[in-house]
Protein backbone atom coordinates (compact mmCIF):
# COMPACT_ATOMS: atom_id res chain seq x y z
CA UNK A 1 0.00 0.00 0.00
CA UNK A 2 1.18 3.42 -0.93
CA UNK A 3 1.33 6.09 2.07
CA UNK A 4 -1.16 8.40 0.39
CA UNK A 5 -3.67 5.49 0.10
CA UNK A 6 -3.21 4.73 4.12
CA UNK A 7 -3.28 8.90 4.38
CA UNK A 8 -6.41 9.36 2.28
CA UNK A 9 -8.23 6.24 4.75
CA UNK A 10 -6.82 7.96 8.03
CA UNK A 11 -8.38 11.48 6.43
CA UNK A 12 -11.68 9.75 5.48
CA UNK A 13 -11.83 7.96 9.19
CA UNK A 14 -10.96 11.20 10.70
CA UNK A 15 -14.37 12.99 8.83
CA UNK A 16 -16.52 10.31 9.89
CA UNK A 17 -15.59 10.63 13.46
CA UNK A 18 -16.04 13.81 13.53
CA UNK A 19 -19.38 14.31 11.45
CA UNK A 20 -20.47 11.11 13.35
CA UNK A 21 -20.09 13.14 16.76
CA UNK A 22 -21.02 16.75 15.43
CA UNK A 23 -24.46 14.94 14.33
CA UNK A 24 -25.14 13.43 17.88
CA UNK A 25 -24.59 16.59 19.60
CA UNK A 26 -26.59 18.58 17.21
CA UNK A 27 -29.71 15.91 17.55
CA UNK A 28 -29.11 15.77 21.18
CA UNK A 29 -29.44 19.73 20.80
CA UNK A 30 -32.66 19.37 19.17
CA UNK A 31 -34.19 16.33 21.53
CA UNK A 32 -33.74 18.92 24.39
CA UNK A 33 -35.72 22.00 22.22
CA UNK A 34 -38.36 19.58 21.51
CA UNK A 35 -38.39 18.56 25.29
CA UNK A 36 -38.51 22.12 26.36
CA UNK A 37 -41.54 22.70 24.28
CA UNK A 38 -43.11 20.22 25.83
CA UNK A 39 -42.70 21.42 29.22
CA UNK A 40 -43.60 24.46 27.88
CA UNK A 41 -46.78 23.28 26.73
CA UNK A 42 -47.95 22.05 30.28
CA UNK A 43 -46.45 25.48 31.68
CA UNK A 44 -49.22 27.31 29.96
CA UNK A 45 -51.70 25.04 30.29
CA UNK A 46 -51.77 25.86 34.16
CA UNK A 47 -50.95 29.47 33.27
CA UNK A 48 -54.43 29.28 31.23
CA UNK A 49 -56.34 27.33 34.50
CA UNK A 50 -54.98 30.13 36.93
CA UNK A 51 -57.59 33.09 36.43
CA UNK A 52 -60.57 30.04 36.69
CA UNK A 53 -59.30 29.40 39.40
CA UNK A 54 -58.53 32.84 41.04
CA UNK A 55 -62.42 33.54 40.49
CA UNK A 56 -63.75 30.38 41.74
CA UNK A 57 -61.89 31.20 44.59
CA UNK A 58 -62.88 34.90 45.02
CA UNK A 59 -66.51 33.86 45.07
CA UNK A 60 -66.36 31.65 48.35
CA UNK A 61 -64.24 33.40 50.78
CA UNK A 62 -63.55 37.19 50.96
CA UNK A 63 -60.52 37.45 53.43
CA UNK A 64 -57.88 36.03 51.22
CA UNK A 65 -56.23 39.07 49.40
CA UNK A 66 -52.68 38.45 49.77
CA UNK A 67 -52.67 34.80 48.65
CA UNK A 68 -54.55 35.55 45.93
CA UNK A 69 -52.11 37.94 44.84
CA UNK A 70 -49.30 35.86 45.44
CA UNK A 71 -50.91 33.68 42.80
CA UNK A 72 -51.17 36.23 40.47
CA UNK A 73 -47.71 37.57 40.84
CA UNK A 74 -45.87 34.11 40.52
CA UNK A 75 -48.47 33.75 37.51
CA UNK A 76 -47.30 36.99 35.51
CA UNK A 77 -43.43 35.99 36.86
CA UNK A 78 -44.17 32.56 34.73
CA UNK A 79 -45.70 34.18 31.85
CA UNK A 80 -42.60 36.47 31.14
CA UNK A 81 -39.95 34.16 32.11
CA UNK A 82 -37.21 33.56 29.71
CA UNK A 83 -34.72 30.78 29.81
CA UNK A 84 -34.71 27.33 31.44
CA UNK A 85 -33.41 28.32 35.26
CA UNK A 86 -36.09 31.30 35.11
CA UNK A 87 -38.73 29.33 34.07
CA UNK A 88 -37.60 26.57 36.77
CA UNK A 89 -37.73 29.04 39.52
CA UNK A 90 -40.87 30.88 38.79
CA UNK A 91 -42.89 27.75 37.94
CA UNK A 92 -41.80 27.09 41.48
CA UNK A 93 -43.06 29.80 42.90
CA UNK A 94 -46.51 29.68 41.06
CA UNK A 95 -46.35 25.35 42.13
CA UNK A 96 -46.12 26.99 46.49
CA UNK A 97 -48.40 29.58 45.91
CA UNK A 98 -51.13 27.17 44.40
CA UNK A 99 -50.66 24.80 47.25
CA UNK A 100 -51.53 27.31 49.78
CA UNK A 101 -54.56 28.25 48.03
CA UNK A 102 -55.70 25.10 47.87
CA UNK A 103 -54.94 24.61 51.21
CA UNK A 104 -57.19 27.45 52.15
CA UNK A 105 -60.75 25.55 50.88
CA UNK A 106 -59.97 23.80 54.08
CA UNK A 107 -61.63 26.26 55.80
CA UNK A 108 -64.26 27.39 53.34
CA UNK A 109 -66.62 24.10 53.22
CA UNK A 110 -68.87 25.56 50.70
CA UNK A 111 -65.83 26.10 48.54
CA UNK A 112 -64.57 22.77 48.98
CA UNK A 113 -67.88 20.96 48.06
CA UNK A 114 -68.36 23.32 44.73
CA UNK A 115 -68.01 21.24 42.01
CA UNK A 116 -66.23 23.64 39.71
CA UNK A 117 -63.20 23.96 42.42
CA UNK A 118 -63.15 20.10 43.03
CA UNK A 119 -63.11 19.72 38.76
CA UNK A 120 -60.08 22.10 38.53
CA UNK A 121 -57.87 21.32 41.61
CA UNK A 122 -58.36 17.90 39.50
CA UNK A 123 -57.21 19.46 36.61
CA UNK A 124 -54.17 21.49 38.44
CA UNK A 125 -53.03 17.97 39.35
CA UNK A 126 -53.45 16.37 36.51
CA UNK A 127 -50.98 19.13 35.21
CA UNK A 128 -48.86 18.82 37.88
CA UNK A 129 -47.88 15.26 37.21
CA UNK A 130 -47.68 16.22 33.15
CA UNK A 131 -44.89 19.02 34.27
CA UNK A 132 -43.50 16.44 36.31
CA UNK A 133 -42.63 13.99 33.91
CA UNK A 134 -42.78 16.89 30.97
CA UNK A 135 -39.17 17.72 33.00
CA UNK A 136 -37.80 14.60 33.54
CA UNK A 137 -37.70 13.79 30.02
CA UNK A 138 -35.97 16.84 29.34
CA UNK A 139 -33.68 16.62 32.10
CA UNK A 140 -32.74 12.94 31.19
CA UNK A 141 -31.98 14.65 27.21
CA UNK A 142 -29.85 16.99 28.98
CA UNK A 143 -27.96 14.69 31.13
CA UNK A 144 -27.34 11.99 27.79
CA UNK A 145 -26.12 15.60 25.92
CA UNK A 146 -24.22 16.71 28.71
CA UNK A 147 -22.48 13.67 29.05
CA UNK A 148 -21.43 13.48 25.17
CA UNK A 149 -20.30 16.78 25.37
CA UNK A 150 -17.66 16.42 28.42
CA UNK A 151 -15.86 12.96 27.16
CA UNK A 152 -13.75 12.77 24.08
CA UNK A 153 -14.29 13.13 21.48
CA UNK A 154 -17.68 15.02 22.13
CA UNK A 155 -15.55 18.01 23.74
CA UNK A 156 -12.98 18.43 21.00
CA UNK A 157 -15.86 18.43 18.64
CA UNK A 158 -18.14 20.43 20.48
CA UNK A 159 -15.40 22.99 21.48
CA UNK A 160 -15.00 23.51 18.01
CA UNK A 161 -18.03 24.38 16.99
CA UNK A 162 -19.21 25.91 20.01
CA UNK A 163 -21.82 23.55 21.50
CA UNK A 164 -22.21 24.14 25.61
CA UNK A 165 -23.67 22.27 28.02
CA UNK A 166 -27.55 22.73 28.52
CA UNK A 167 -29.07 23.11 32.10
CA UNK A 168 -31.20 21.25 33.96
CA UNK A 169 -35.04 22.10 34.71
CA UNK A 170 -34.37 21.96 38.40
CA UNK A 171 -37.61 22.69 40.73
CA UNK A 172 -37.35 22.26 44.36
CA UNK A 173 -40.91 21.55 44.88
CA UNK A 174 -42.08 18.55 43.19
CA UNK A 175 -38.83 16.41 42.43
CA UNK A 176 -38.99 12.87 42.69
CA UNK A 177 -36.28 10.69 43.39
CA UNK A 178 -34.24 9.19 40.65
CA UNK A 179 -34.35 5.54 41.16
CA UNK A 180 -30.81 3.51 39.95
CA UNK A 181 -31.41 1.31 37.57
CA UNK A 182 -28.92 -1.62 36.27
CA UNK A 183 -28.97 -3.08 33.02
CA UNK B 1 -26.91 -2.21 26.38
CA UNK B 2 -28.67 0.81 26.35
CA UNK B 3 -31.53 1.59 24.59
CA UNK B 4 -30.69 2.72 21.18
CA UNK B 5 -28.58 -0.51 20.38
CA UNK B 6 -31.48 -2.05 21.86
CA UNK B 7 -33.70 -0.81 19.16
CA UNK B 8 -31.36 -1.17 16.17
CA UNK B 9 -31.17 -4.75 17.28
CA UNK B 10 -34.73 -5.29 17.19
CA UNK B 11 -34.80 -3.87 13.63
CA UNK B 12 -32.34 -5.74 12.22
CA UNK B 13 -33.84 -9.03 13.70
CA UNK B 14 -37.13 -7.95 12.36
CA UNK B 15 -36.06 -8.11 8.71
CA UNK B 16 -33.93 -11.16 9.42
CA UNK B 17 -37.14 -12.93 10.45
CA UNK B 18 -38.91 -11.94 7.24
CA UNK B 19 -36.09 -12.54 5.16
CA UNK B 20 -35.51 -16.21 6.77
CA UNK B 21 -39.77 -16.72 6.55
CA UNK B 22 -39.84 -16.04 2.70
CA UNK B 23 -37.08 -18.31 1.96
CA UNK B 24 -38.35 -20.66 4.20
CA UNK B 25 -42.00 -20.69 2.88
CA UNK B 26 -40.54 -20.90 -1.04
CA UNK B 27 -38.17 -23.84 -0.08
CA UNK B 28 -41.35 -25.49 1.10
CA UNK B 29 -43.18 -24.91 -2.32
CA UNK B 30 -40.18 -25.40 -3.77
CA UNK B 31 -40.25 -28.55 -2.38
CA UNK B 32 -43.59 -29.31 -3.03
CA UNK B 33 -43.57 -28.32 -6.10
CA UNK B 34 -40.35 -30.47 -7.40
CA UNK B 35 -42.30 -33.56 -6.16
CA UNK B 36 -44.86 -32.71 -8.57
CA UNK B 37 -43.37 -31.84 -10.97
CA UNK B 38 -43.46 -28.31 -11.51
CA UNK B 39 -40.28 -27.32 -9.45
CA UNK B 40 -39.49 -23.54 -10.61
CA UNK B 41 -42.61 -22.23 -11.06
CA UNK B 42 -43.72 -23.39 -7.74
CA UNK B 43 -40.91 -22.06 -6.34
CA UNK B 44 -41.80 -18.01 -7.81
CA UNK B 45 -45.43 -18.55 -7.10
CA UNK B 46 -44.15 -19.40 -3.15
CA UNK B 47 -41.64 -16.20 -3.31
CA UNK B 48 -44.53 -13.81 -3.89
CA UNK B 49 -47.48 -15.68 -1.43
CA UNK B 50 -44.78 -15.64 1.29
CA UNK B 51 -43.49 -11.71 0.38
CA UNK B 52 -46.85 -10.42 0.39
CA UNK B 53 -47.89 -12.33 3.87
CA UNK B 54 -44.41 -10.75 5.03
CA UNK B 55 -45.05 -7.17 4.00
CA UNK B 56 -48.60 -7.90 5.40
CA UNK B 57 -47.84 -8.92 8.93
CA UNK B 58 -45.39 -5.76 8.82
CA UNK B 59 -48.29 -3.70 8.49
CA UNK B 60 -50.77 -5.58 9.71
CA UNK B 61 -49.94 -7.59 12.86
CA UNK B 62 -51.14 -5.29 15.40
CA UNK B 63 -54.69 -5.41 13.74
CA UNK B 64 -54.33 -9.16 13.58
CA UNK B 65 -53.12 -10.08 17.24
CA UNK B 66 -55.79 -7.49 18.60
CA UNK B 67 -58.94 -9.17 16.75
CA UNK B 68 -57.50 -12.50 18.01
CA UNK B 69 -57.65 -11.13 21.31
CA UNK B 70 -60.81 -9.81 21.17
CA UNK B 71 -59.89 -6.18 22.35
CA UNK B 72 -61.72 -3.11 21.52
CA UNK B 73 -60.56 0.50 21.24
CA UNK B 74 -61.56 2.74 23.99
CA UNK B 75 -61.93 6.66 24.28
CA UNK B 76 -60.99 9.03 26.68
CA UNK B 77 -64.15 9.35 27.86
CA UNK B 78 -64.92 6.18 29.12
CA UNK B 79 -61.70 6.01 31.30
CA UNK B 80 -59.73 8.77 31.81
CA UNK B 81 -57.84 7.36 34.65
CA UNK B 82 -56.10 5.15 32.41
CA UNK B 83 -55.98 7.83 29.58
CA UNK B 84 -54.38 10.22 32.12
CA UNK B 85 -52.06 7.64 33.30
CA UNK B 86 -50.78 6.59 29.94
CA UNK B 87 -50.51 10.46 28.44
CA UNK B 88 -47.88 11.31 31.58
CA UNK B 89 -45.96 8.33 31.21
CA UNK B 90 -46.04 8.96 27.31
CA UNK B 91 -44.69 12.42 28.07
CA UNK B 92 -41.96 11.33 30.03
CA UNK B 93 -40.82 8.76 27.40
CA UNK B 94 -41.39 11.30 24.72
CA UNK B 95 -43.00 8.95 23.18
CA UNK B 96 -46.62 10.08 20.66
CA UNK B 97 -49.62 8.46 22.71
CA UNK B 98 -50.20 5.45 21.52
CA UNK B 99 -54.17 4.17 21.20
CA UNK B 100 -55.27 2.47 24.24
CA UNK B 101 -57.38 -1.33 24.13
CA UNK B 102 -59.56 -3.42 26.57
CA UNK B 103 -59.67 -7.07 26.38
CA UNK B 104 -62.92 -8.15 28.35
CA UNK B 105 -61.80 -10.50 30.83
CA UNK B 106 -61.40 -11.18 34.47
CA UNK B 107 -57.77 -12.11 34.47
CA UNK B 108 -55.44 -9.35 34.98
CA UNK B 109 -52.67 -9.36 31.88
CA UNK B 110 -51.70 -6.69 29.43
CA UNK B 111 -49.60 -6.21 25.94
CA UNK B 112 -48.06 -3.97 23.45
CA UNK B 113 -48.11 -4.26 19.79
CA UNK B 114 -47.88 -2.12 16.76
CA UNK B 115 -45.12 -1.54 14.34
CA UNK B 116 -43.22 1.20 15.50
CA UNK B 117 -44.16 4.24 18.47
CA UNK B 118 -46.54 6.20 16.12
CA UNK B 119 -48.16 2.89 15.11
CA UNK B 120 -48.50 1.55 18.78
CA UNK B 121 -51.18 0.02 21.00
CA UNK B 122 -51.15 -0.65 24.49
CA UNK B 123 -54.11 -3.19 25.55
CA UNK B 124 -55.52 -4.11 29.00
CA UNK B 125 -57.51 -6.38 30.25
CA UNK B 126 -60.59 -5.46 32.85
CA UNK B 127 -59.55 -7.57 35.16
CA UNK B 128 -56.29 -5.46 35.38
CA UNK B 129 -58.30 -2.17 35.80
CA UNK B 130 -59.91 -4.04 38.84
CA UNK B 131 -57.17 -5.24 40.22
CA UNK B 132 -54.47 -3.06 40.45
CA UNK B 133 -54.40 0.15 42.01
CA UNK B 134 -52.77 3.76 40.27
CA UNK B 135 -49.32 3.13 41.02
CA UNK B 136 -49.15 -0.40 40.46
CA UNK B 137 -50.93 0.02 37.21
CA UNK B 138 -48.72 3.03 35.91
CA UNK B 139 -46.11 0.32 36.14
CA UNK B 140 -47.50 -1.73 34.20
CA UNK B 141 -47.97 0.96 31.78
CA UNK B 142 -44.67 2.09 32.21
CA UNK B 143 -43.41 -1.83 31.17
CA UNK B 144 -45.51 -1.85 28.29
CA UNK B 145 -44.27 1.74 26.73
CA UNK B 146 -40.43 0.70 27.17
CA UNK B 147 -41.52 -2.19 24.75
CA UNK B 148 -42.78 0.36 22.38
CA UNK B 149 -40.19 2.53 22.62
CA UNK B 150 -37.77 -0.30 22.44
CA UNK B 151 -39.37 -1.36 19.16
CA UNK B 152 -39.79 -4.83 20.96
CA UNK B 153 -43.51 -4.28 19.47
CA UNK B 154 -42.33 -4.65 16.40
CA UNK B 155 -40.18 -7.61 16.17
CA UNK B 156 -42.88 -9.34 18.86
CA UNK B 157 -45.96 -8.82 16.59
CA UNK B 158 -43.99 -10.11 13.28
CA UNK B 159 -43.16 -12.80 15.22
CA UNK B 160 -46.59 -13.93 16.16
CA UNK B 161 -47.97 -13.77 12.75
CA UNK B 162 -44.75 -15.39 10.93
CA UNK B 163 -43.39 -18.12 13.26
CA UNK B 164 -46.83 -18.68 14.42
CA UNK B 165 -47.67 -19.68 11.14
CA UNK B 166 -44.64 -21.51 10.17
CA UNK B 167 -45.49 -22.90 13.38
CA UNK B 168 -48.63 -24.27 12.32
CA UNK B 169 -47.80 -25.66 9.50
CA UNK B 170 -44.99 -27.56 10.95
CA UNK B 171 -47.99 -28.93 13.24
CA UNK B 172 -50.09 -29.61 10.68
CA UNK B 173 -47.32 -31.85 8.39
CA UNK B 174 -45.64 -33.16 11.88
CA UNK B 175 -49.55 -34.54 12.94
CA UNK B 176 -50.35 -35.90 9.12
CA UNK B 177 -47.20 -37.78 9.40
CA UNK B 178 -47.62 -39.14 12.54
CA UNK B 179 -51.40 -40.31 11.85
CA UNK B 180 -49.97 -41.27 8.59
CA UNK B 181 -47.54 -43.68 9.84
CA UNK B 182 -50.66 -46.00 11.30
CA UNK B 183 -52.81 -46.12 8.19
CA UNK B 184 -52.61 -48.43 5.47
CA UNK B 185 -50.55 -46.89 2.81
CA UNK B 186 -52.34 -48.19 -0.08
CA UNK B 187 -55.37 -46.03 0.97
CA UNK B 188 -54.06 -42.77 -0.58
CA UNK B 189 -51.44 -42.32 -3.52
CA UNK B 190 -48.02 -43.13 -2.80
CA UNK B 191 -46.68 -40.00 -4.21
CA UNK B 192 -48.85 -37.55 -1.56
CA UNK B 193 -47.87 -39.76 0.69
CA UNK B 194 -43.77 -39.42 -0.02
CA UNK B 195 -43.84 -35.75 -0.49
CA UNK B 196 -45.91 -35.20 3.17
CA UNK B 197 -43.24 -37.70 4.57
CA UNK B 198 -40.59 -35.60 2.68
CA UNK B 199 -41.91 -32.31 4.18
CA UNK B 200 -43.05 -33.84 7.54
CA UNK B 201 -39.29 -34.95 8.22
CA UNK B 202 -38.07 -31.31 6.51
CA UNK B 203 -39.77 -29.39 9.13
CA UNK B 204 -38.86 -31.85 11.70
CA UNK B 205 -35.13 -30.87 11.29
CA UNK B 206 -36.08 -27.52 11.13
CA UNK B 207 -37.85 -27.30 14.31
CA UNK B 208 -35.02 -26.44 16.57
CA UNK B 209 -33.77 -24.40 14.42
CA UNK B 210 -37.36 -22.52 14.59
CA UNK B 211 -37.34 -22.70 18.36
CA UNK B 212 -33.56 -20.75 18.60
CA UNK B 213 -35.12 -17.92 16.44
CA UNK B 214 -38.39 -17.81 18.71
CA UNK B 215 -35.37 -17.83 21.65
CA UNK B 216 -33.58 -15.31 19.50
CA UNK B 217 -36.81 -13.16 19.03
CA UNK B 218 -37.97 -13.40 22.55
CA UNK B 219 -35.61 -13.56 24.78
CA UNK B 220 -36.06 -13.25 28.46
CA UNK B 221 -33.64 -10.24 28.44
CA UNK B 222 -36.41 -8.22 26.85
CA UNK B 223 -38.61 -8.18 29.66
CA UNK B 224 -36.29 -7.88 32.43
CA UNK B 225 -34.84 -4.40 30.17
CA UNK B 226 -38.85 -3.53 29.96
CA UNK B 227 -38.72 -3.60 33.61
CA UNK B 228 -35.86 -1.42 34.48
CA UNK B 229 -36.89 1.06 31.41
CA UNK B 230 -40.11 0.88 33.24
CA UNK B 231 -39.31 1.86 36.51
CA UNK B 232 -36.89 4.43 35.25
CA UNK B 233 -40.11 6.12 33.79
CA UNK B 234 -42.15 5.77 36.62
CA UNK B 235 -39.28 5.99 39.37
CA UNK B 236 -40.99 3.88 41.37
CA UNK B 237 -40.08 -0.13 41.01
CA UNK B 238 -42.41 -1.04 44.08
CA UNK B 239 -45.54 -0.43 41.61
CA UNK B 240 -44.71 -3.04 39.09
CA UNK B 241 -43.05 -5.58 41.57
CA UNK B 242 -46.22 -5.38 43.73
CA UNK B 243 -48.37 -5.31 40.56
CA UNK B 244 -46.37 -8.66 39.10
CA UNK B 245 -46.75 -10.34 42.30
CA UNK B 246 -50.96 -9.65 41.88
CA UNK B 247 -50.79 -10.91 38.83
CA UNK B 248 -48.70 -13.84 39.83
CA UNK B 249 -51.30 -14.59 42.41
CA UNK B 250 -54.00 -14.77 40.24
CA UNK B 251 -54.87 -18.29 39.02
CA UNK B 252 -57.35 -17.47 36.19
CA UNK B 253 -55.95 -18.35 32.81
CA UNK B 254 -56.83 -15.62 29.92
CA UNK B 255 -58.69 -17.22 27.50
CA UNK B 256 -58.27 -15.10 24.04
CA UNK B 257 -54.43 -16.06 24.84
CA UNK B 258 -52.80 -18.51 22.52
CA UNK B 259 -49.98 -20.47 21.87
CA UNK B 260 -49.02 -17.74 19.52
CA UNK B 261 -49.40 -14.40 21.04
CA UNK B 262 -48.62 -16.09 24.85
CA UNK B 263 -45.33 -13.98 24.65
CA UNK B 264 -46.69 -10.99 24.36
CA UNK B 265 -48.35 -10.32 27.13
CA UNK B 266 -46.64 -8.91 30.77
CA UNK B 267 -46.78 -12.22 31.72
CA UNK B 268 -47.83 -16.15 31.18
CA UNK B 269 -51.40 -16.00 30.09
CA UNK B 270 -52.16 -19.74 30.55
CA UNK B 271 -50.67 -19.22 34.24
CA UNK B 272 -50.53 -22.99 35.31
CA UNK B 273 -52.56 -24.45 32.56
CA UNK B 274 -50.10 -26.47 30.16
CA UNK B 275 -51.61 -27.38 26.37
CA UNK B 276 -50.40 -30.18 25.02
CA UNK B 277 -49.19 -28.77 21.77
CA UNK B 278 -45.41 -29.43 21.39
CA UNK B 279 -44.64 -26.08 20.60
CA UNK B 280 -46.67 -24.57 23.04
CA UNK B 281 -43.31 -24.53 25.40
CA UNK B 282 -41.31 -23.20 22.73
CA UNK B 283 -42.87 -20.03 23.01
CA UNK B 284 -43.31 -20.05 26.96
CA UNK B 285 -40.36 -17.81 27.18
CA UNK B 286 -41.45 -15.95 30.31
CA UNK B 287 -38.93 -15.20 32.64
CA UNK B 288 -39.99 -16.43 36.53
CA UNK B 289 -42.24 -13.83 38.18
CA UNK B 290 -40.50 -14.43 41.42
CA UNK B 291 -36.98 -13.16 39.54
CA UNK B 292 -37.87 -10.16 38.03
CA UNK B 293 -39.92 -9.12 41.58
CA UNK B 294 -36.51 -9.66 43.08
CA UNK B 295 -34.54 -7.73 40.78
CA UNK B 296 -37.14 -4.54 41.21
CA UNK B 297 -37.18 -5.13 44.75
CA UNK B 298 -33.41 -4.57 44.78
CA UNK B 299 -33.43 -0.93 42.37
Amino acid sequence: MSPTFILIIAVVVIVLFVWTTYNSLATGKVRIKEALSGIDVQLKRRVDLVPNLIETVKGYSKHEKELLENVTKARASLMHATGTSEKAKSDDMLSNALKSLIAISESYPDLKASKNFLGLQEELSDIEAKIAYARQFYNSNVSNYNETLANFPGSAIGNMFGYRSEEFFEAKSSEREPVKVKF
Amino acid sequence: MNIYSQISANKTKTWLIVILFVLFITTIIFVYGKASGYGLSYAGFGLIISGIIGFASYYYSDKMILGMSKAKQIAKKDNPTLFRIVENLCIGAGIPMPKIYIIDDSAPNAFATGRDPKHSVVCVTTGILEKLDKAELEGVIAHELSHVQNYDIRLMSIVVILVGLVALLADFFMRSLWYGGHRDRNDRGGNAQGIFLLIGIALAILSPIIATLIQLAVSRKREFLADASGALLTRYPEGLASALEKISKDKEPLEVANNATAHLYIANPFKDKISGNWFANLFNTHPPIAERIRILRSM
